[in-house]
This record gives C-alpha cells, structure tokens and sequence, in this order.
C-alpha cells in the first residue's frame, strides 16, 4: 500500500482555515467533495461519523499529528487527505499537545484489510520524526505531494 | 526480572484497528512490565505494547498470530489479561 493509492491530491489542505477539531473535520470532508472523491449528498453523515468517532476516543495519538477515520457504507472507494494547521488544534491528543498535521481517512465497511494496510502506511511515516517535521513545515500542496512521493518510493 | 509470553490470535473481524490497539495499551500501561508484541502471519513485525501507533502499525488482521511478551515483576499477570482481551476480540464480532 503506497499513500497514492489513497490521499486526493487535489484534496490536501496545505493551511487549513478552521481553529477547532469539527471544523477541521469539516474542511478537509469539504475539500474531498469538492475533488470529486465523496459525494456531495453523503458529506453531512461522513462528517457526524468522523466526530462521533472522535468523542469515542481522540485520535489525536500524541507528536501532533491526527488520523480521524471513519468506516461508512456511503464511502465505495478508500480515499484520504492531509491538512496542515500553523496554529495547532485542540484534538483533545493523548498528549494534550495541539495538532498540526491531520491525516483523514475514509474506508468502505467491508475492506478491513485494505483500511489496516493504509493505518499501517500513515503510521509507519508519523512515527518517523523526519517525515513528521517535514510535513509540518510543508506550506503548499507540491511541497506535501513531494513528501508523500518520497515516502512511496523509499518502501 | 521476571519475565512471562503467551501465544494469542487476533479474533475480531476488522483486526487491531485504532480502538482495540488502543484498548490494548490502556491494558499495557496499567502494568509496570516492560511489553513486546510480535506479530506472525503474511508481514510479521514487533511493536511496543505501550504504543498506540506501533501498534497499528502491526496492521495485523483477523486470524494473525501475537506473542506478547512481557519483562517485569508483573510479567505473568499482564501477558495473560492482555492475550485474554485478544482472544476477547476486543468486544467487537
């Protein structure tokens, strides 16, 4: 599993406007309608599953980063997509730290293996503290693609 | 130093997901044991049984094997209530 086979290019939001968790949940749902990637009519419930999810349990797993996923029937296609926050996010981490980069993951219901690989490729990478530090500094999309492309080919 | 492994599966259908490998290390760090996981099967690895996100990595699907291993002076207690919420299947189908 390589993270092309699932981030939206055209999805990445290299500087997210939203200040809270839901909108940041919300924006990055948003740019993956707009890419085309989610139907426009299943974004409200994609949305309230991804912040169910999070009052569940943060997904906020501590070195500011966070990977709010979700399982729907509305979703055919796994997709995902970044964001990147300059001021940080209160995601209620593990580590009480704020966030700055969010990895958001969306995966039909009935591909657990294919949503355990892709966890397996975004984790692997934001364990790593050198990928974790160049995708916090990365300000555009080109810059976060090259990353993520790096990342591909070194696996 | 005490030291303690046991032999498990993972049961649940959609496998160590964030919430079970985060139930698991909620379990883990109530131990003082220092805890190992290695995982078999198609693309076998190891994973620290205190960290969330070494745990996921793990990936590992229904059906793949765990050895938790555990290293302290509660070793044996900790390998046999974490293998039993494995075999539990984390509550899930």
């Amino acid at each position: 599993m390589k993270f092309r086979e699932f981030i939206v290019r055209e999805a990445i939001v290299p500087k997210l406007v939203a200040r809270d968790r839901d909108g940041v949940l919300g924006e990055l749902v948003g740019a993956l309608v707009t890419a085309g990637a989610v139907p426009r009519s299943a974004s409200e419930e994609l949305l309230a599953a991804l912040i169910k999810r999070e009052k569940n349990g943060s997904t906020g797993f501590g070195r500011g980063v966070a990977v709010p996923h979700v399982k729907h029937a509305k979703v055919r296609k796994m997709v995902g997509t970044i964001g990147r926050s300059e001021e940080g996010i209160d995601f209620a981490a593990l580590d009480h730290q704020p966030v700055y980069s969010v990895v958001l993951l969306l995966s039909p219901e009935n591909q657990p293996q294919q949503h355990l690989q892709a966890m397996n490729i975004v984790f692997t990478n934001l364990q790593d503290d050198t990928f974790r530090r160049f995708l916090r500094q990365s300000t555009t999309r080109e810059a976060i693609l090259d990353l993520l492309d790096e990342a591909d080919q070194a696996r | 130093m005490a030291t303690a492994s046991r032999d498990t599966v993972v049961r649940n259908r959609l496998g160590l997901h964030a919430r079970p490998a985060m139930q698991f290390v909620d379990l883990a760090t109530r131990f003082r044991s220092n805890i190992r996981v290695v995982s078999g099967g198609q693309r076998p690895g190891e994973a620290d049984g205190k960290s969330v996100m070494q745990m996921i990595v793990l990936a590992a699907v229904e059906g793949t094997p765990l050895t938790i291993r555990a290293e302290g002076e509660d070793a044996d207690r900790a390998v046999q209530e974490l293998a039993e919420l494995v075999e539990s299947g984390f509550g899930e189908d």
